[in-house]
């Protein structure tokens, strides 16, 4: 028989999140506590889902537009507008897509031609680099650094360009590191995309989870609204991951082609979820506070442990992420992770999952209540100090 | 928002909240928290610290009834005074002045319905200023305070994901 598969896919390797996860399956322990969960611990807020209900109920069962509701689309634009003070138009430069994953699948293809490069910052989330490959492009990784707080400088950009560069990947508020890109950070950027002509796709799934400033968006900064495609969603800011919806705006003449691919793949993103993202963007701004709130709460909480372990973690101030430094064990972060969850029964993802500089790190989530975080902690300083005393010997 | 505020809504939900771990949460010293709880117990913003309990899930018994009440305000004191008087009797646990169909909501607990109902008729009924009651007896509580009784919470996500 002939070979059932595309070399392509096949070429690609498997997550490496996946393969922690089969371990963590396999051990089947009831006494394990996970910190690998990528998602808001939180439900979604009641009246979100009222409104999914509401919609059933009405009858609202059948395909909406390609692009998505009308409605939602404007309080989509009215949200970018009123939080960074730039106009989209909801009908050219507005597509609503599958979660924010089909936004950055479908915005690659839409941009790059074969050959074409895709600069990809890492550590970051996991489907740039496969979805660069897919789409034909060549993914090129700027190993982010921890003496920038994992922030991408106008240096590393520069070194990373070619003539061949399409489109820089910008994920921030970053999963895993929790690192964001202030304002002037961002501009620190910004004459170097615009010399090269290079376009952006920044992935701001996190924007509404910032503890420090108000998130600021390169879309904001003069000249980058042409060149960029700003990816946004409701699973994190209004904890929906299950409702699968998020977005994209951006210039016209990209949106276009990113709708006909959606449009052929997809045909539209489910309607019960655009109908309670209405109700999400137009009265929700008080629950994401709230859990902006709670998660802040958890991040000292955290900061605050490692501090009295003596382990070396910089501040993270965006998404739900800690990300501290464990290469004074002298093992590797996957080795580390297997062991912690051997030994103490505690799941934290290596930091190699999201990319080789990952290595000597572990991602640990704090979408977790304050109960559970203590708990983990009590274990991984008792790890530590066993490692330490190993160390010594 | 506030520390105050972040403070309250915290030991609100959770009064035995380590004095260390609540000022690390809050993201500040130990003794701003220590004299701020002070302050706000002082000027009696906080008014005690309570244990919510599900007694349904005991073997004691209890009733809870709400009575609607409706008096004759005295001039002079409006609603206050005839409040007080029944407030005073450690039995109320709460008396409201509420708008709309009648005056004062009060919730009252006994061991038993004739022990509630002998309160209404010989105690309540009887003050001058009270022209009727209605009394509803609480049959089940699936909500108090902001906790959902009886609800098991399990994390129903995956265990690790991206």
């Amino acid at each position: 028989m002939r070979n059932p598969v595309s070399d392509a896919i096949v070429g690609i390797k498997p997550s490496g999140i996946r393969k922690f996860f089969d371990i963590v399956t396999e051990m089947n322990d009831k006494d394990v506590i996970s910190l690998g969960v990528g998602e808001p611990d939180f439900e979604t807020p009641w009246h979100i889902r009222d409104m999914g209900i509401y919609s059933l109920e009405k009858g609202k069962t059948h395909y909406t537009g390609n692009t998505g509701l009308i409605e939602l689309r404007k309080e989509i634009c009215n949200y970018i507008k009123r939080t960074q003070g730039v106009s989209y138009d909801p009908v050219s430069e507005t597509l609503v897509t599958v979660g924010g994953s089909e936004a950055i699948d479908i915005g690659i293809r839409a941009m790059c031609n074969p050959g074409d490069e895709v600069i990809i910052p890492q550590p970051s989330y996991v489907s740039y680099e496969p979805c660069a490959i897919l789409a034909g492009a060549k993914p090129v990784i700027i190993d982010l650094k921890e003496e920038n707080e994992f922030r991408l400088t106008a240096e590393e950009l520069k070194a990373a360009i070619t003539d061949k560069t399409k489109v820089l990947i910008l994920p921030f508020p970053n999963n895993p590191t929790g690192a964001i890109m202030e304002k002037s950070d961002l501009e620190a950027i910004r004459d170097v995309i615009i010399e090269n002509d290079i376009y952006v796709m920044s992935d701001e799934i996190y924007a509404e989870l910032t503890y420090k400033d108000k998130h600021v968006s390169i879309v904001s900064l003069p000249g980058m609204k042409e060149r960029t495609i700003l990816i946004n969603g409701f699973s994190k800011a209004y904890a929906m991951t299950g409702w699968r919806l998020g977005y994209a705006c951006g210039p016209a003449e990209i949106i276009k082609q990113m709708t006909k691919i959606h449009q052929f793949c997809i045909m539209c993103a489910p309607t019960t979820s655009q109908y309670a993202a209405v109700e999400a963007l137009k009265n929700g701004d008080s629950d994401v506070a709230e859990m902006r709130t709670a998660y802040n709460q958890r991040r000292r909480f955290l900061i605050n442990a490692f501090r009295e372990m003596n382990i070396k973690c910089f501040e993270p101030f965006g998404a739900f992420y800690i990300f501290p430094c464990i290469k004074e064990f002298g093992m590797t972060s996957e080795e580390f992770a297997q062991r912690f969850l051997a030994e103490e029964k505690v799941a934290a993802v290596p930091g190699t999952a999201f990319g080789n500089s990952g290595e000597g790190f572990l991602r640990i989530s704090y979408a977790y209540s304050i109960e559970k975080l203590r708990e983990a902690m009590k274990r991984f300083a008792r790890f530590a100090e066993k490692l330490r005393a190993e160390q010594a010997k | 928002m506030k520390m105050e505020e972040e403070l309250l809504a915290i030991i609100e939900k959770n009064s035995r909240i380590d004095l260390k771990e609540l000022a690390i949460i809050l993201g500040v010293a130990e003794i701003d928290v220590v004299n701020t709880l002070q302050k706000l117990e002082e000027d009696g913003v906080v008014c005690g610290y309570h244990t919510m309990i599900n007694w349904e899930k005991t073997s004691i018994e209890k009733v809870t009834a709400l009575i609607e009440v409706r008096v004759t305000p005295q001039r002079g004191q409006g609603f206050d005074s005839i409040a007080e008087r029944i407030y005073k009797y450690p039995e109320v646990q709460s008396v409201y002045l509420i708008s709309g169909g009648y005056d004062l909501l009060v919730t009252l607990e006994g061991k038993t319905l004739r022990e509630v109902s002998t309160f209404v008729s010989d105690k309540l009924s009887t003050l001058d200023t009270v022209l009727s009651t209605a009394t509803h007896f609480i049959l089940r509580k699936y909500k108090d305070h902001g906790t959902i009784l009886n609800e098991k919470t399990e994390d129903e996500r995956e265990i690790v994901t991206p």
